[in-house]
């Protein structure tokens, strides 16, 4: 990598003695040199990995070729599980950026005690992600005791059995629950940085709200909303605590996205190989998107 | 428009405003609630909205997952990956921030790209390092995890702070011949307090949250509240009102953290790219 070895700081005072010279390199090694052994050396040996015929089980490593690849992409499971994938994303994705829309518009207006009604919406955000899917599936969605089925059976419903039935709606509800603040929050930030003159001029123009939201606002919401589109995508291609302690991917493979694929042959198949071959498979989904977010991110650095 | 018809849309406002605010809090006060129940209680149809509370939950929930432990390990494993983190950091951020390059963008945009690689990705390789030194279940490993994946959101927090302190002010101490750490120590750090302040909470919520390592590379000995709490899922038995306890033992110390810095965790969370 090419940086400047030293570097002056520029300024337009006329002094000399303020033009100072320091070592940079100093400054910026323990950070850029701990990241690079962090972004290389895992994924060097993943790619290693991703090429040896290795199980645990069944140790030592040997060569296998593309032998990995091969299994992972005739894997049964693998078309059902990069289904899964997309629907993690794109579901909780569409509802958390409707919801968000929605929740922002709302609370970007004055109302008393305002304040005290957004720090309610917030507050999932603020959970852990494993309380907050165990606490739905025990106290929300149990068809028993739940207060779901509780509720269902008060307007005359059969109790849904969540998890067997619907488990992929199940925990999309929990990922939608948990990330909506979010979305609200960067939604309603870029909403009160929309110029109120602009609003004000356009209804002295005589344009009606739902016209004013549709040429005034949205086009103000564009950039917010993709970079949350981008966020969310990388977020939720990791989708893994809320699956681990609810349906443990299952029934049969019916929530199983591309982490839990890989922590389930890696960490109960013990096969290494093949876990590191879905590894890279999951990195490479990664940087295509991480590619369009940086893109559209340095623009505005 | 009319008053008395803004004054309609006002109270609208306010009436929705209020029920989407308490239906999303809900789940949470309604684990709060079964906290304080007998797990009789805490399982009976129809669903008890006043009980007679009792505490012995929270004892109980502290036999079964070893309460405690985690939570110090929580403590130790979040406040020292942001301690290490920002110690890391804000060198980098001053080089960035005062004596920016061509490459600086490029620099900042390699370090969030680090952070945007699925962890899950590099899950097989680490692990395998950790058992090759005898690091799995370790403090020391979880914190090191940790530290590293926090770190780009950290320099780039820090960065943006850095970023609007006058650069006159440093020209003055660069007159008189401070260098860089003594003008990080005894300016920067006083000038940008509330920055590293935030920091440093989006930091130990992060690490406090984080699930992903925590479930693979560690166990009883090293585990976080997010493994304690974990391990209800397999439960057998009537356990929800110490799963309740046990997590709301756990998000409680994080709300507070939350609510104080919710601005600031969605400029750390996207890089300053919504103001």
């Amino acid at each position: 990598m090419k940086m400047m070895n030293t570097s002056t700081i520029h300024n337009k005072s006329k002094s000399p003695r303020s033009k100072q010279k320091i070592r940079v390199w100093p400054l910026l090694l323990p950070s850029v040199s701990v990241l690079a052994i962090w972004a290389v050396v895992p994924l060097v040996l993943t790619i290693w990995y991703s090429f040896q015929n290795y199980n645990l089980q069944a140790p030592p490593a040997v060569f296998g070729g593309l032998i990995n690849f091969e299994f992972l992409f005739t894997d049964g499971d693998l078309p059902v599980v990069v289904m899964n994938t997309l629907v993690m994303v794109f579901g909780p994705m569409l509802i958390t950026v409707i919801l968000g829309l929605a929740f922002a518009t709302l609370y970007d207006g004055p109302f008393p005690g305002r304040s005290i009604a957004r720090l309610l919406v917030i507050t999932p955000f603020f959970v852990m992600p494993t309380v907050a899917a165990l606490v739905w599936k025990n106290l929300f969605f149990h068809p028993v005791w739940g207060l779901l089925a509780w509720a269902e059976k008060l307007v005359g419903l059969e109790p849904i059995d969540w998890f067997s039935s619907h488990p992929m709606l199940a925990i999309i509800i929990i990922v939608s629950w948990l990330w909506t603040p979010f979305s609200t929050l960067i939604l309603l930030t870029a909403l009160q940085s929309l110029d109120r003159e602009q609003i004000e001029a356009a209804r002295m123009d005589g344009a009606k709200s739902v016209s004013r939201f549709i040429y005034v606002v949205l086009p103000h919401l564009r950039r917010p909303v993709a970079v949350l589109l981008m966020l969310e995508t990388i977020f939720f291609l990791s989708t893994y605590a809320e699956i681990y302690v609810t349906t443990m991917g299952g029934p049969g493979a019916a929530t199983t996205n591309i982490p839990f694929y890989i922590f389930s042959r890696a960490l109960m198949g013990f096969d290494v190989g093949l876990a590191s071959a879905a590894g890279i498979f999951a990195i490479l989904i990664a940087n295509i998107v991480a590619f369009f977010f940086v893109r559209n991110l340095s623009e505005q650095l | 428009m009319s008053r008395a018809k803004s004054e309609k849309i006002d109270l609208l406002r306010m009436i929705l405003g209020w029920f989407v605010g308490i239906l999303m809090a809900f789940p949470v006060f309604w684990m709060a609630l079964a906290a304080f129940k007998t797990e009789q209680d805490a399982a009976s149809i129809p669903p008890k909205l006043f009980f007679s509370p009792t505490l012995e939950n929270f004892v109980a929930m502290n036999e079964r997952v070893d309460y405690v432990r985690h939570a110090w390990n929580s403590i130790v494993v979040s406040a020292s990956s942001t301690l290490i983190a920002i110690a890391l950091a804000a060198p980098a951020a001053y080089v960035m921030a005062f004596y920016a390059t061509k490459s600086t963008r490029k620099l900042m945009l390699w370090m969030l790209s680090i952070r945007f690689m699925p962890a899950v990705g590099v899950l097989i390789p680490i692990y395998l390092i950790l058992v090759h030194f005898n690091l799995i279940d370790t403090k020391f490993a979880l914190i090191v995890i940790t530290c590293l994946s926090n770190l780009p959101i950290i320099v780039w927090m820090l960065y943006s702070y850095f970023k609007e302190v006058p650069v006159e002010i440093l020209e003055a101490a660069r007159m008189d011949g401070a260098r860089p750490l003594r003008q990080l120590r005894y300016l920067l750090i006083p000038l940008t307090a509330p920055g590293f302040a935030s920091t440093a909470l989006l930091g130990v919520i992060l690490a406090w949250n984080e699930a992903f390592w925590c479930i693979n590379i560690t166990a009883t000995e090293a585990g976080t509240l997010a493994l304690a709490i974990a391990s209800f899922a397999n439960s057998e038995g009537q356990f929800w009102a110490k799963l309740s306890a046990a997590s709301l033992a756990s998000v409680g110390p994080i709300f507070i953290f939350g609510w104080i810095t919710q601005r600031q965790l969605v400029r750390g969370l996207t890089f300053g790219a919504v103001k």
